[in-house]
């Protein structure tokens, strides 16, 4: 299915979502409550089959938190972008997708350690790279003692 | 001392080395030490140490096309306690400043540490905006030559090490004493 087809029929299966046509890839936001069932839906129905997750990114928008999702089909070949995002800054909470792609597992922990996004029902939610005396580095509002400003 | 920015045409003058020594002391010492001296600049001994992209220049300086054991640096020693000189060759991330600190205290006197790359000297591409990279491996340990460069071309870092030797050559005993010294811990 081509870049249109596919938009149309993901807002064929729930017609609240957001659909863009960027210019790769079509973009499809949704909001963080329905978000795992949707990406069930992507995997398991026969005319899309995503069964390959390319990464997960976190994003810091500013005033948002948000999640990146870069899926594709190895059946069709065609690959689709998934964003979500929150408002809550303090304890942003997100489904996690492992049980659908396993692969999300290292991504998610990356996201948690960098940015502080938590992912619930993620089987072993801990720090990836850094240790807790560093904050969350990538965020927007991070403070950092040591740079040189000239 | 006065190794800073030596010019092209005092590299090989053998009269400026005579005006970096100290003047007036025993002939008979002087004689020792530019023995002692001559064999410790001859056969500096490397640790293996490289942690990024100017590690693999180190490498290739290794190498035969410009090699650096023709002039002595034949052996890298994997043990810091048989090492003379460790070149920090790479970007140090506050995670690794621990453990290079640990290193170059196990190495035994008379030692020497050479930064290469930019990443050594200030942080480099990195010293800016970076959560976890030191600025500057002189916050860490001392330093005695600083080679820049991203990376420093294998020609770069032989010049450095050859300043290098040229700063021992110039050492008294007096001087490694106070150099000694001044790595210990009070």
């Amino acid at each position: 299915m081509d870049k249109i087809q596919i938009g149309e029929f993901i807002k064929s299966l729930d017609s609240d979502l957001e659909i863009k046509g960027g210019k790769q890839f079509t973009e499809v936001t949704v909001p963080p409550s329905k978000l795992h069932s949707l990406a069930s839906q992507l995997r398991e129905k026969e005319e899309t089959s995503f069964d390959f997750l390319i990464c997960i990114t976190g994003v810091d928008y500013g005033h948002d938190l948000g999640i990146v999702y870069h899926i594709r089909s190895t059946k069709y070949g065609h690959t689709i972008v998934l964003k979500s995002r929150t408002a809550d800054r303090e304890n942003p909470v997100f489904d996690s997708v492992t049980d659908i792609w396993s692969g999300a597992d290292l991504h998610e922990r990356e996201a948690f350690d960098l940015l502080g996004i938590k992912f619930a029902n993620h089987p072993d939610l801990r720090r990836l790279f850094l240790n807790s005396a560093w904050g969350f580095p990538l965020r927007k509002d991070y403070i950092d003692d040591d740079i040189i400003t000239w | 001392m006065g190794i800073k920015g030596m010019k092209y045409e005092e590299f090989g003058d053998n009269e400026s080395l005579e005006l970096l020594r100290k003047s007036g002391s025993n002939v008979f010492l002087t004689t020792i030490d530019d023995v002692i001296n001559w064999g410790r600049k001859n056969s500096l001994w490397p640790l293996t140490f490289a942690t990024s992209c100017c590690g693999i220049e180190m490498m290739q300086t290794g190498a035969p096309k410009h090699d650096f054991a023709r002039f002595g640096m034949e052996v890298y020693r994997a043990s810091p306690r048989q090492a003379d000189v460790i070149v920090v060759a790479g970007t140090i991330v506050k995670k690794m400043a621990p453990v290079l600190k640990r290193l170059y205290d196990e190495m035994s006197e008379p030692k020497y540490v050479v930064a290469m790359g930019a990443c050594t000297i200030t942080g480099g591409p990195f010293c800016e905006l970076s959560y976890s990279v030191v600025n500057g491996v002189d916050q860490i340990i001392p330093v005695d030559v600083f080679i820049p460069g991203c990376p420093p071309r294998p020609q770069a870092l032989l010049y450095g090490m050859l300043q290098l030797q040229r700063f021992i050559e110039t050492e008294t005993a007096e001087s490694k004493k106070k150099r000694s010294a001044s790595h210990s811990y009070k």
